[in-house]
């Protein structure tokens, strides 16, 4: 099927996100010249493929439902912030709080994400395919996270349910992070999303980081030193 | 939210287009900052005999010929001034500390926006576009810049509360973030005889590297000493005769990205401002690390 393009320098951002919510009837759209614009194809809602050919401000691909866009280029703070399901891939690198509070969906970062990647994620899941900067996964509640690279501070600080899997070094655990053994489902989950991620990683150079759990209930006794 | 945007030619040739190049960038911040904007430009060193003082005065209708006719008059020797509507650049060889108290005396409604042998500094309120136009900052010429966007958060919408600020001779500062001890930086440094213009917590920042740098630290050592003192938000940009320099705070709250070409490096707080940039799609582009110390030279 041939692609609707739109070029960003030529029709408005409102335009081009009001046809890809009305009227793309599951045509795939490729946009150019994003030139770093905020708020990229946010809150679409149907299964259709957008293809954004540069760099992209903030929150692109926010609220994401059902569709896959691929962003050839980086991306601004919260990419995939909110998404709820579908598919976001961002080849180059990804600013701060990549795939926040994400309640669904995958997250693909080819490069590197910086700080606060998948903080309060909901249950979507991330694959970066280098490092992930500090307090990433802070307080993630449901998810997964695979890390190709290595991760800054405060990794997992203060995490639900959610689990980290990651390939490189660890500057530093967040509170109540720690590393726990990999099980047979681990290592599955860590090859099903490399392959969906198209990385081609041994599964078993991976480390599994989950919450201890000792921050779940108020511990009068603790010396309060978190 | 603040706008910062920087930009450093690295072939003297491209010299002559600095200002024709910042001004998109300074544009393109305009949803950052649209209350005020300035720009610190360093140009051709005087020699060391002389100083060039930026003024400022908040009334367009100033007589600046006037200014120059009484500063021959008190300080005879080597004068000149160039003006543009309410600034002026009084280029001058009289003792700088004694040229900056003469006006201060006489002339208490300008405002001294910078002192240096290569810095010309511009600030005023207005958006980005109405700054630029103001002061023709597309003509400028220099071999590095720093530029600002303003949306006040802490203190008045005025040009002195603009950015960049100064502190000593040839060094200037914009600030992206808020600081939450400003008052106590003040207070370090008050007792010391460091005066303050403003309430403005970037100029406690600025004052605070300035002194250290006087104490004897280089730059980048100040830099160090200011990751200590400094609490709060920052992403900072700093300029000096022959360096840019960059730093975000440990959690990066404030944003940065540089492209770097063989041609020039450029900052800014966002793409936006870099997407239009000569080359830019084979720039070396990255986000800055926190606490990270970026300098680069002419």
């Amino acid at each position: 099927m041939d692609s609707v393009i739109f070029d960003l320098s030529q029709t408005p951002l409102r335009e081009v996100n009001q046809f890809l919510h009305h009227n793309a009837n599951g045509k795939p759209i490729k946009i150019l010249n994003p030139n770093g614009a905020h708020n990229i194809a946010i809150g679409l809602d149907s299964p259709i493929s957008v293809e954004i050919a540069g760099h992209v401000g903030y929150y692109a691909a926010g609220m994401n439902q059902l569709a896959n866009v691929t962003i050839d280029g980086n991306a601004g703070t919260g990419v995939a912030e909110n998404m709820m399901s579908g598919r976001v891939h961002v080849k180059g690198f990804a600013s701060v709080s990549a795939g926040a509070s994400a309640q669904g969906g995958l997250l693909i970062i080819d490069g590197n994400a910086s700080l606060r990647c998948g903080i309060s994620l909901k249950g979507g899941d991330i694959v970066v395919g280098g490092s992930v900067g500090s307090f990433s996964a802070f307080m993630a509640q449901a998810g997964r996270i695979i890390i190709c690279g290595d991760a800054a501070d405060a990794i997992g600080d203060s995490l639900y349910e959610a689990v980290i899997y990651i390939r490189g070094t660890v500057k530093s655990l967040g509170a109540d992070a720690q590393f726990e053994p990999m099980s047979e489902t681990d290592y599955q989950t860590v090859g099903e999303l490399l392959a969906k991620a198209e990385f081609c990683h041994d599964p078993k150079e991976f480390k599994r980081i989950a919450s201890a759990k000792q921050l779940y209930h108020w511990n009068a006794d603790a010396n309060q030193e978190y | 939210m603040c706008g910062i945007v920087g930009l450093l030619v690295k072939k003297p040739e491209l010299r002559k287009s600095l200002g024709e190049m910042i001004v998109p960038m300074l544009i393109g911040m305009s949803d950052r900052g649209p209350d005020s904007a300035g720009l610190a430009i360093f140009t051709e060193m005087l020699d060391p005999s002389h100083r060039k003082h930026s003024l400022y005065s908040g009334d367009k209708e100033f007589n600046w010929s006037e200014l120059l006719y009484k500063f021959q008059s008190h300080f005879e020797g080597d004068t000149e001034i160039d003006s543009q509507g309410n600034h002026a650049i009084l280029i001058s060889d009289a003792d700088p500390e004694s040229a900056k108290q003469w006006i201060k005396q006489h002339y208490s409604q300008l405002y001294i926006l910078s002192t240096g042998r290569s810095i010309n500094l511009y600030k005023d309120t207005g958006t980005p576009q109405e700054v630029s136009d103001r002061y023709h900052f597309k003509s400028l010429k220099g071999s590095h810049l720093v530029g600002h966007t303003r949306m006040a958060t802490e203190s008045a919408v005025t040009a002195a509360h603009a950015h960049p600020f100064t502190a000593g001779e040839d060094f200037c500062l914009v600030h992206n973030g808020s600081l939450s001890n400003p008052y106590e930086i003040r207070r370090k440094l008050e007792p010391r005889g460091i005066k303050f213009e403003t309430d403005n917590d970037t100029e406690a920042a600025c004052r605070f590297l300035e002194w250290r740098m006087r104490e004897g630290d280089n730059l980048e050592a100040s830099i160090q000493k200011g990751f200590e003192a400094l609490d709060g938000f920052y992403t900072f940009l700093m300029g000096t005769t022959d360096k840019l320099a960059l730093v975000r705070d440990a959690f990066a709250c404030k944003p940065a990205i540089v492209a770097e070409t063989d041609d020039y490096v450029a900052i800014a707080s966002e793409f936006r401002s870099l997407a239009h940039l000569p080359d830019v799609n084979h720039a070396h582009l990255y986000e800055p690390a926190p606490e990270e110390l970026y300098v680069w030279t002419v």
